[in-house]
């Protein structure tokens, strides 16, 4: 593990990244500072590497070449094995949800506070609880993910990726799939995250609203590139045409 | 040179394979070293495993002694040494019949489903979700299912073995009126415990390469329901192969150290 110097303000550093997946190019050199405590949403079109950018953060997947920086430790080339530090430093909720089938919500929003070493059954019940209350899923605690709606999958990940507390939470579409009051919900609880624990958040997200609620500053993603990077305000006085067909998303096409 | 490339190539497949089983044992091992012994885990596997494949193993052992007694009795009988079927039955169940066929029907029931369910976690993010979670998807995963299989593996085979012999007692003697006595004595005359011995070591080490092989067609499965498909039958295909390969060369290496028919 080596630590450099590094701007303290920054939490997650990305210099020169690139990947190859088969023969695509995915990534073709991002440069991207996340600042600590900050919310910064990912956007760009889909099949762009959003994702794949973000699996890179939690060391899901290795650059090919460039950096990858989180609270000040170079990540890109460490072995799996010396990677829980990092990941005691950041949680991610997936697109999918990636419930463990064989477990009910409850015991799936606890795994993580079991495994992090808590043995207080009392704590642990509260906690989820908690989080489970967050995402408004409190009834449906002793449901498998099977039983569940697209939707309920979804919050119930979110569940799991709060439950920690960690310093930095990756979201993953946490939207989609939601319906506009559950969205809303979830819009506030990244919010009140940011605002009471000072959590670092990195969401890719398809939803526009959803993006001008909770981004302090937003990144978009095309070519394997940050194309745009600023501030909302920023991102509406754009005067890139691409960016601007995106967030007002005009395909071009006509019927 | 063309004619080369092939088998060349055939060939650095399969080292590039037991390099990737070589690193699974080596993560097992480092999974070992970190002393995180998940008890409820193993027990839970020994019970899907060992306790789920006993009709299977059951009737494997059974039929298979049932009906090599009964071409055994057969062709004996022409020699006038029919009351020597127990003794050759049950050296062939406990050194070959018994493990070989219940190892292969454990590696299609066992191996089948630990390839589909790690493969299912593996395409639906669920491992990546451990990995995020700090995690080791091995020590998790595969190292319940690896113990588990170690602990089962002989005592099935000793089962199957044991209704073979039982089957094969009731086949010669309500089938073919060997009086009791002439079966027994001989078979406990030309076996011992060794015979038995060998069968489950065998069972043991079959264990191991069904969950190896079973577990890494798992953790690779990609490409959703048709890579866990395609992991699954690859699993069941490789584990069963491995293990004929494996039991022949397990033969000479246990009769030098157990000699047929020593006591």
């Amino acid at each position: 593990m080596s630590t450099v110097r590094h701007d303290h303000d920054v939490f997650i550093e990305l210099r020169q990244v690139h990947k190859q997946l088969g023969w695509q190019h995915i990534l073709r050199g991002i440069d991207l500072k996340v600042m600590r405590g900050e919310t910064l949403v990912i956007i760009g079109p889909s099949g762009e590497g959003k994702t794949v950018m973000m699996k890179h953060v939690i060391g899901l997947m290795r650059a090919d070449s460039g950096e990858v920086i989180v609270d000040g430790v170079h990540i890109e080339k460490m072995r799996e094995r010396e990677m829980r530090p990092i990941r005691a430093k950041v949680s991610m909720m997936f697109q999918n949800a990636a419930l463990f089938d064989a477990m009910t919500v409850e015991e799936n929003v606890a795994f993580p506070l079991v495994e992090a070493g808590i043995r207080d059954r009392k704590e642990i019940r509260e906690r989820v609880q908690e989080a489970l209350e967050v995402v408004d899923l409190a009834e449906h605690g002793k449901k498998l993910p099977v039983n569940l709606s697209g939707g309920m999958r979804k919050r119930a990940g979110i569940a799991r990726a709060i439950v920690t507390r960690s310093q930095c939470i990756l979201y993953d579409e946490p939207t989609a799939s939601l319906d506009p009051m559950v969205s809303d919900v979830i819009d506030q609880m990244i919010l009140r995250m940011q605002k009471r624990y000072h959590i670092t958040s990195l969401v890719v997200t398809h939803d526009m609203k959803s993006m001008f609620k909770i981004a302090n500053r937003i990144a978009m993603l095309k070519d394997g590139v940050i194309r745009f990077l600023g501030t909302p305000e920023e991102l509406r006085a754009s005067s890139d045409p691409l960016v601007h067909d995106f967030i007002e998303g005009r395909s071009g096409v006509t019927a | 040179m063309e004619l080369l490339r092939l088998p060349g190539r055939l060939f650095l497949d399969f080292l590039h394979y037991l390099g990737q089983l070589a690193a699974l044992v080596s993560d097992l091992g480092y999974s070992a070293r970190q002393g995180i012994l998940r008890l409820k885990m193993v027990a839970h596997q020994i019970v899907a495993i060992g306790y789920g494949s006993q009709t299977v193993v059951v009737v494997t052992g059974a039929f298979t002694g049932a009906v090599f007694t009964f071409q055994t009795y057969t062709k004996f009988k022409e020699f006038g040494v029919e009351s020597s079927v127990g003794a050759i039955v049950a050296i062939a169940l406990c050194r070959e019949l018994g493990p070989v066929l219940a190892g292969l029907m454990v590696a299609g029931r066992v191996g089948a489903a630990m390839a589909a369910d790690i493969g299912t976690m593996k395409v639906t993010e669920q491992i990546d979700a451990l990995r995020v979670m700090g995690v080791d998807p091995v020590g998790y995963l595969v190292m319940p299912r690896f113990l588990a299989m170690m602990v089962s593996m002989p005592l099935l085979i000793a089962e199957s073995i044991t209704f073979g012999l039982l089957a094969s007692y009731v086949v010669t003697v309500y089938g073919y009126q060997v009086p009791p006595p002439w079966f027994m004595t001989h078979m406990v005359e030309h076996t011992n415990m060794t015979d038995l011995a060998v069968g489950m070591i065998k069972g043991f080490v079959f264990g191991i390469i069904i969950t190896l092989v079973s577990c890494h067609q798992g953790l690779m499965a990609k490409d959703g329901a048709v890579g866990v498909g395609i992991g699954t039958t690859r699993a069941v295909v490789i584990a069963s192969l491995a293990l004929l390969v494996s039991n022949f060369f397990l033969s000479i290496l246990l009769n030098y150290f157990f000699p047929m028919g020593a006591s």
